[in-house]
């Protein structure tokens, strides 16, 4: 497709259904979907021959824990005919199991792992889901928000033990995060944006 | 009688001269031939990302010198362009000149540690001596910007950090002259040298449908024949009033990325002559005051200045809710910064897409049927940096 806006319309069309929202900002397209369908819609970005998403650019997930459906997947699209970006988006809650893209992308494969290793969300079909990024033996998942910064234990080489062991973190100090409370007005479009917030509550 | 033939596992690296930093390989071999290569990574896992998400904006800049340290500027570039869009500031014209110029420099940097080492790998050793000389002079230049030689920190959303200092324009216009000299006395030693060519011609070949599937960019994607840059095909900055070439491989193998990347070197030393010539005087920050921090003089004079001063090195400057993804044409591929603010002076999450994570990713692939001789060349040609691959 030539444009984003019959990109746009194409998807809506082909897909109807499967398309909770589209939405194009910054020259990208971005989709929403669901779990069921991630497949399917990836399938057709991919194989279409108006959309020939053929690159699979990186997948994340973003943690909001106040929410029920607390992670959002993100998979980054790339079309290179078409020079085009897009971006699929869904949310799940903290348990759910969501399908692999590998069959599909092999890329996906260490971006999943990434997911996995980082987020603790699980992939189902995934030919080799361990940890990759974080030591051997590493628990917990770093980037959930809910993760301290500091981490929860330390690594050293003891003398005694004639080897490197893992310990409890142990601060001299706090990790202090200031909040700056502002009375500072801010340039306009941020003034804008808070009104905007302070009108929907 | 029979016997059984068992397949040896081989552990190379974490600390291997040929690993190019901290990787350890898990290589199956049937003799000398590789089975299976399980790359393990994560030796240098920072938390870049998590890190961000609990400095302001300005302050997560310095984090993404870190991560490909042989190039930081190309880092920086794409997290300053992702910031500026949301905020939606121009970049006077001067400052992007001088962000395309450090960019150049950078791949430069980036493309003469490669193809050095990659021959070092392959048993050529003056190459390196004769390219990290040159390299010492573009590190000089990164030092006289930004009183650094590699973590830069210069990159601003909004400009770059301040102006270049005095006669800098005019030694790095007397490096483009010298420098093609160079390039041609290291083409001298390797492009027609008979081991060199026979330790990388047709292997690690990629075609061009596994350059896709397995989300290749830059030298990776182009050495196999499509040519795709993003400094053509979505330029940013003042990448669309520059002119230069994309050079394209054609066999997709160790010897025509080696070959791109030579190419390259010769097309950024043209991109940095045209962007000296078509420089001139004027702003290198967004005049916005509430974005860039005011001189140092007029902080000493007016209220305002100060005040500014303060709230930006305190607090940050606030930015809108958005989301967005932009990536910029690295030395080593397409590196991408997905950024989500939520209206504080903090990103709420910026995930960094960096292509060696998905090259290092295809290692199983490429050296699947190769001997275990060719993992350097292979590598080497990969062309990774551990800082960007494990964040």
């Amino acid at each position: 497709m030539k444009s984003l806006e019959d990109l746009e319309k194409k998807i809506n069309s082909e897909l109807t259904t499967k398309i909770n929202k589209t939405e194009i900002k910054h020259n990208q397209i971005y989709i929403e979907t669901d779990k069921e369908d991630i497949i399917d819609v990836s399938i057709f970005l991919k194989t279409n021959q108006d959309t020939k998403f053929r690159q699979l650019i990186d997948i994340t997930v973003v943690d909001y824990p106040e929410q029920n459906q607390r992670f959002e997947l993100i998979y980054l699209f790339l079309s290179h005919e078409f020079n085009q970006r897009l971006i699929v988006k869904y949310s799940i809650t903290e348990n759910e199991v969501i399908p692999s893209l590998t069959s599909i992308f092999p890329s996906a494969n260490w971006m999943e792992r990434e997911v996995f290793d980082m987020y603790g969300v699980s992939f189902k079909d995934h030919p080799d889901l361990r940890r990759i990024l974080t030591d051997y033996g590493f628990e917990g998942h770093p980037l959930r928000k809910d993760f301290p910064l500091t981490g929860h234990s330390e690594v050293r080489y003891s003398e005694d033990q004639k080897k490197v062991i893992s310990e409890p973190v142990k601060l001299e100090q706090n990790y202090r995060n200031f909040d700056y409370e502002s009375p500072w007005e801010g340039t306009k479009y941020i003034k804008e944006e808070i009104e905007h917030n302070d009108k929907k509550n | 009688m029979t016997k059984k033939i068992k397949n040896l596992n081989l552990n190379f690296g974490p600390q291997h001269p040929a690993a190019h930093g901290v990787l350890r390989l898990i290589l199956e071999l049937d003799g000398e031939v590789v089975e299976k290569a399980d790359p393990h990574i994560g030796l240098l896992h920072r938390g870049t990302e998590k890190l961000i998400e609990n400095k302001t904006y300005m302050q997560a800049v310095p984090y993404f010198d870190r991560l490909d340290y042989v190039a930081p500027m190309n880092q920086e570039h794409a997290f300053a362009l992702a910031v500026e869009k949301i905020l939606k500031i121009d970049v006077p014209i001067r400052a992007q000149y001088i962000r395309v110029i450090f960019c150049e420099i950078g791949r430069i940097l980036s493309h003469i540690l490669n193809v050095t080492t990659q021959a070092l790998d392959v048993g050529a050793l003056t190459p390196s001596l004769w390219g990290f000389e040159e390299r010492e002079t573009l590190m000089t230049f990164y030092e006289r910007a930004s009183g650094s030689r590699l973590h830069a920190n210069y990159f601003r959303a909004g400009g770059v950090h301040q102006d270049l200092p005095k006669d800098l324009e005019e030694d790095i216009a007397k490096f483009c002259e010298t420098f093609p000299k160079i390039i041609n006395d290291l083409e001298s030693l390797l492009t027609d040298n008979r081991i060199f060519k026979q330790r990388n011609v047709d292997i690690g070949v990629v075609t061009k449908e596994d350059a896709l599937e397995y989300s290749f960019s830059g030298v990776m994607i182009r050495g196999s024949g499509i040519p795709w840059d993003l400094r053509k095909s979505q330029p940013y900055d003042c990448y669309e009033s520059l002119d230069f070439k994309i050079p394209v491989g054609k066999n997709g193998d160790c010897y025509d990325r080696y070959l791109c990347r030579i190419e390259e070197m010769k097309e950024s030393v043209s991109i940095i002559k045209q962007c000296l010539a078509k420089m001139e005087k004027g702003p290198i920050k967004s005049l916005d005051g509430k974005i860039s921090p005011p001189p140092k003089a007029e902080i000493k004079q007016s209220m305002e200045a100060l005040i500014h001063h303060f709230k930006l090195f305190t607090e940050g400057y606030r930015v809108p809710k958005d989301e967005i993804y932009t990536a910029v044409e690295a030395p080593k591929g397409e590196f991408g910064v997905y950024l989500i603010s939520d209206g504080s002076s903090k990103p709420y999450k910026c995930k960094i897409r960096a292509p060696g994570f998905s090259h290092l990713q295809s290692m199983d692939y490429l050296i699947k049927g190769h001997m275990l001789a060719d993992v350097p060349a292979v590598l080497g040609s990969l062309d990774i940096v551990f800082g960007e691959v494990d964040r």
